[in-house]
């Protein structure tokens, strides 16, 4: 690929790969949009963007597109948005073969349509060898929130149970295993996924559910924290219930990294009055894929710190957010 | 009348001085005052024997004081004929509370006198002991601020709380067993009407374990003697190898530990710590696995004076706790916690104010490891010439203390714990606010770790920004450097630190623990460190120590060693996570060098129980070895342990006892760092060199430093914990030294 400086050459690559995948009509400069939702009365619009950089571009369980199109996807669904439409803008780098372009564009495509979503219009620029790392996305989102829905972490109390949809810290895991240089090999893939399904069932199920957040970068911990933060409350978290796979716990044993601070892109977490948590749960695991749906701890009063989680043993650790690059602090 | 007006300052409040300085007056023929106020103890006398009364001040004074100053001028004073103890008013009262004192000589002779009236009684006390900081709730120090509050003073107490020459004048927590608290047996939820020591004992000799109430805190007991008991009691604490600590009389300890007069005189002290002594005749090896010391000490109140009677054998009594969680203090809190572990509770009535655990010492050279009851709220001196500024000083991670400077003293805290446990943490945040208002102290400056993930930091951080005072920032082994020079009284231009520990963060952003820095309270450069290594999973390395042994046999370009010795284990990732660099931060640690060693030889390589377990057991094996050939390390300003592990792989091949290896390494490590130390001396010229970081409480590695060092000036720790326990009172130091300079 070499299609630096627009013109003539950019022309061809957007009809070639872009336009055909996400339909003619998408790649105006401008998306004109109607949507019957955002008539009525009390609907508000969620508007999120993110950027997207991973090494490597495709791993086992997905891709930078599948990735773009998720992550967007689910910052929009876990505020209790329907996402409708999605804007995607890429920046290439020289020398990116087409293959493997097109496949992230299948991809992203796929995902969409798993989603329920649009995406709208687009943009893409070719930058020179080295100054990207192959490909960069940003997508952002536009969603509706139906009117009297409130989901805010705000709303934690006191006794609300916290749930999540499924084993966490596969992504992380994933990711580190599949940069090659680790000799760490799993079978583990990336649980990359729309989420907007899940939600929708478990708001469904649990009509007071208080506030959800989709676990990414900095794992359960990073969200968890911010959560207690926002809602003055602290959380306690059960080690014996968190859902993480053997094989994950061995990657992180080895390369002494925590599961809980380990990426997630498709990991919900939903705090539940105590007597909405049965049902929410059974929606949870009613949703392909949420088999391991559990409840992993519950919000108590606030302590010195956000978060902690009773060990196994019977004994409580701190449960920090990731700041950083981790020092070792043990003298 | 012309006489004499004397103050007296030091810990003079609370341990019997007052009727002391009456006694004495009477013996010396003195009339006149004596009386408690803020600044300790004023005196005014006149008459014939006023020279020898005021020199027998210092001199006599009773044991639990400690007497920093007698400050006497000429004044001319009102006429009395007699010598008087002025009431206690609010001027009057004791503003300083002393630490918690074992049972004295007196008090534990007469509750094993049956014709007294405190035979048998198991909160018996009197001036010259018992407990203090422990029962406080405000000061000042008097019974109704203390847990003794709800214990109305019987006719015959009383009488001798008001007696000059009673030695329970003013002794707060006075008690009999007609007024005082009074102890029981539960079991299974249900107080039992039992004799209660007579109960505990038996159930002790029967191998239970058994929940002491005790005087900062609650113990867990069983027979030292039964392998069962010990087994058992390891196992409900998930316990499997940290050493237990054990409590027996004085004789019995002499049976089963070398006991020298120095040790002799260290267990004895009113501060009854625990101190390290090496074996005589055996216990069951279930008390401390592999270990070549076991920690002793004396019975410390009469609650276990009676039950040690009552029990005949020594007991482990290993604090009452989860494991990393502070020990219960609370009676409910105990019975939640505990119940799991103990077959009974021996209760008492008597509230615990404040949480104190067992101190650690060695006796000889004298350390201590681990600063707690019977050594705080005591107070060190500062070096002379240091701003009296008041700076609150927050210390490390794992064994974290605090430290407050005022008026030239610094009191540091009691070890607090490792604060990644929410309920330690929460006793260190108590404790920061407990200290402050105990002490009236109102920092004018903070000092912190240059860690900004410690929580001590976090807090110290936090504290400083409301309070809208300086924090200062003090690499980590520069504390300690700082600890050690403090407590030495040190106050030169340039110094040198030897500081071999674990680690702590550098200010190069990578992380250090084998240094040689020279400069003084202000500020330091690094003379010379350990060739650093990767840390492989970052503080995994130092739960494993294998991960150390990998790295360090791969850079010496014994790799394949490595794969003999450790196929077994992931080295392929531990590699590939070294040479990515993820979560591989470099590191200078000895502290991980001695774990890299042990690992080689065998010691558990894999995972250790507990902190530092890697580490003692070499030096078990070191001190077996005794003079050995030292191993070659590579020598300027980075010290590489590469030509070592060549000899040392030389020596495996050719079935060299592992004591010898041990010996070997332990004595090239102190040859080389002490060869640089000699080397910083004299590039700055120096003599004086500090000896601190945790790896000095290996008493093997610093007998042999301090012989390599022989003519220079040396500042070992001491009072001060060389490891992280005494990390605050060294920020403390720099803070006070860096406001100084400004
Ligand atoms: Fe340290
Ligand atoms: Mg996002
Ligand atoms: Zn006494
Ligand atoms: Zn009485």
């Amino acid at each position: 690929l070499a299609h630096g400086g627009g013109g003539r050459a950019m022309r061809d690559l957007i009809d070639e790969i872009f336009v055909a995948a996400f339909r003619p009509d998408a790649m105006e400069d401008q998306a004109r949009l109607t949507h019957a939702a955002l008539a009525k009365p009390g609907a508000r619009l969620a508007f999120t963007t993110d950027s997207f950089v991973v090494t490597p571009l495709e791993f086992p369980g997905g891709d930078i597109g599948t990735l773009a199109v998720c992550g967007t996807v689910n910052d929009l669904a876990a505020g209790g948005a329907e996402p409708l439409w999605l804007s995607a803008s890429f920046i290439i780098e020289e020398g990116m073969p087409f293959a493997t372009l097109r496949r992230i564009v299948a991809s992203m495509v796929r995902e969409a349509a798993a989603a329920g979503v649009r995406i709208a219009t687009g943009d893409t620029k070719v930058v020179e060898r080295g100054s990207a790392d192959g490909l960069f996305i940003t997508t952002s989102g536009v969603g509706v929130i139906r009117a009297g829905r409130d989901l805010r972490a705000e709303r934690i109390r006191e006794g609300d149970v916290a749930l999540v949809n499924g084993v966490l810290a596969d992504h992380g895991a994933t990711i580190l295993a599949a940069r090659g240089d680790l000799m760490v090999s799993t079978d583990i893939a990336s649980d990359c996924r729309p989420l907007n399904g899940v939600m929708e069932a478990v708001l469904a199920a649990a009509p007071n559910a208080r506030a959800a957040r989709d676990a990414t970068r900095g794992g359960l911990a990073s969200a968890l924290n911010e959560m207690a933060e926002t809602a003055g409350v602290s959380v306690e978290l059960d080690e014996a219930a968190l859902p993480i796979r053997a094989e994950v716990k061995g990657v992180c044993e080895i390369l002494g990294l925590d599961p809980l601070d380990l990426a997630n892109e498709g990991a919900l977490v939903v705090f539940v009055p105590t007597d909405e948590a049965e049902s929410a749960l059974a929606a949870m695991r009613a949703v392909p894929g949420g088999e391991d749906a559990c409840a992993v701890g519950r919000a108590v009063t606030r302590g010195p710190v956000p978060v902690t989680m009773r060990t196994a043993f019977g004994g409580a650790r701190i449960v920090d957010m990731l700041v950083g690059e981790q020092l070792p602090r043990i003298c | 009348m012309l006489g004499r007006r004397i103050r007296v300052r030091g810990q003079v409040q609370g341990v019997g001085f007052r009727p002391f300085v009456w006694e004495l007056a009477r013996r010396h023929g003195v009339t006149g005052t004596v009386l408690n106020d803020a600044e300790g103890v004023l005196v005014e006398a006149a008459g014939e024997g006023l020279a020898a009364f005021e020199a027998a001040l210092a001199a006599e004074a009773p044991p639990l004081a400690r007497v920093d100053a007698v400050e006497g001028t000429d004044a001319d004073l009102p006429p009395c004929g007699d010598f008087t103890i002025a009431a206690s008013g609010a001027a009057g009262a004791e503003t300083r509370v002393t630490p918690d004192a074992a049972t004295c000589a007196d008090c534990a002779a007469e509750i094993r006198d049956p014709s007294a009236r405190r035979f048998g009684y198991p909160f018996t006390n009197c001036t010259n002991c018992g407990p203090r900081l422990t029962i406080l709730r405000a000061l000042p120090y008097d019974r109704a601020r203390t847990t003794m509050a709800p214990f109305e003073m019987c006719a015959a107490c009383r009488a001798e709380y008001e007696d000059p020459a009673d030695r329970r004048f003013h002794a707060q927590p006075i008690a009999c067993p007609a007024c005082g608290p009074q102890a029981w047996c539960e079991a299974d939820g249900a107080r039992l009407n039992a004799d209660p020591i007579a109960t505990a004992a038996r159930w002790l000799r029967a191998g239970r374990i058994v929940a002491i109430k005790g005087l900062g805190g609650f113990h867990l007991a069983c027979d030292a003697t039964n392998p069962a008991a010990l087994a058992l009691l390891r196992e409900r604490k998930r316990r499997p190898a940290k050493p237990f600590a054990l409590m027996a009389p004085l004789e019995t300890v002499a049976r089963h530990a070398v006991l020298d007069d120095t040790a002799r005189a260290r267990l004895t002290e009113p501060a009854a710590p625990i101190v390290l002594l090496p074996k005589a005749a055996p216990l069951p090896e279930g008390v401390a696995p592999g270990q070549g010391r076991l920690g002793w000490m004396l019975p410390y109140t009469p609650l276990h004076h009676l039950l040690l009677d009552a029990a005949r054998r020594p007991l482990v009594m290993t604090s009452g706790n989860l494991s990393g969680e502070p020990q219960a203090i609370g009676d409910d809190e105990a019975r939640e916690k505990l119940s799991g572990f103990a077959d009974g509770f021996l209760m008492h009535d008597r509230e615990i104010a404040r949480r104190l655990d067992d101190g650690v010492e060695i006796a000889a050279p004298p350390m201590v490891l681990r600063r707690a009851r019977g050594r705080v709220p005591g107070t060190l001196e500062l070096p002379p010439g240091l701003p009296h500024a008041q700076v609150a000083a927050f210390g490390g991670q794992l064994k974290s203390a605090i430290c407050l400077t005022k008026a030239g003293q610094a009191m540091l805290s009691h070890h607090l714990g490792d604060l990644d446990d929410p309920l330690t943490l929460e006793e260190f945040l108590r404790a920061d606010a407990d200290l402050a208002e105990l002490l009236g102290h109102a920092p004018e400056a903070v000092a912190v770790d240059l860690h900004p993930e410690f929580r001590a930091t976090r807090h110290g951080h936090a504290r400083a920004d409301a309070l809208g005072v300086p924090v200062f920032e003090v690499q980590h082994h520069h504390a300690h450097m700082a600890a050690a020079l403090g407590e030495a009284g040190w106050r030169g231009a340039t110094a040198v630190g030897l500081v071999l520990d674990g680690l702590g963060l550098g200010p190069d952003g990578t992380v250090w623990g084998g240094e040689v820095l020279v400069g003084g309270y202000a500020g330091v450069a690094r003379a010379a460190h350990l060739t650093p290594a990767p840390l492989v999973g970052g503080d995994r390395a130092q739960a494993d120590p294998w991960r150390n042994a990998v790295v360090r046999l791969d850079a010496a370009g014994h790799g394949a060693l490595a794969e003999r010795l450790f196929g077994h284990l992931p080295l392929a990732p531990l590699r590939a996570a070294a040479m990515a660099g993820v979560n591989a931060p470099l590191s200078s640690s000895a502290g991980r060098l001695y774990d890299a060693v042990a690992a080689c030889l065998g010691l558990c390589p894999e995972r250790q129980s507990f902190e530092g377990e890697a580490a003692m057991a070499l030096q078990t094996l070191s001190e077996r070895g005794g003079d050995a050939r030292p191993y070659p390390f590579g020598l300027g300003p980075e010290i590489d342990p590469a030509p070592m592990f060549d000899a040392l792989a030389r020596d495996l091949a050719a079935g060299a006892p592992p004591e010898t290896i041990a010996a070997r390494f332990e004595a090239g490590l102190a040859k080389a760092f002490a060869s640089a130390a000699r080397a910083a001396c004299d590039a700055a010229g120096t003599d004086t060199v500090a000896l601190s970081g945790g790896c000095f409480q290996n008493v093997s590695l610093l007998a042999r430093v301090t012989a390599r060092l022989d003519g220079l000036r040396l500042c070992p720790p001491g009072e001060v914990p060389a490891n992280d326990g005494g990390l605050a009172f060294g920020q403390a130091l720099v803070a006070l030294a860096r406001m100084e300079s400004g």
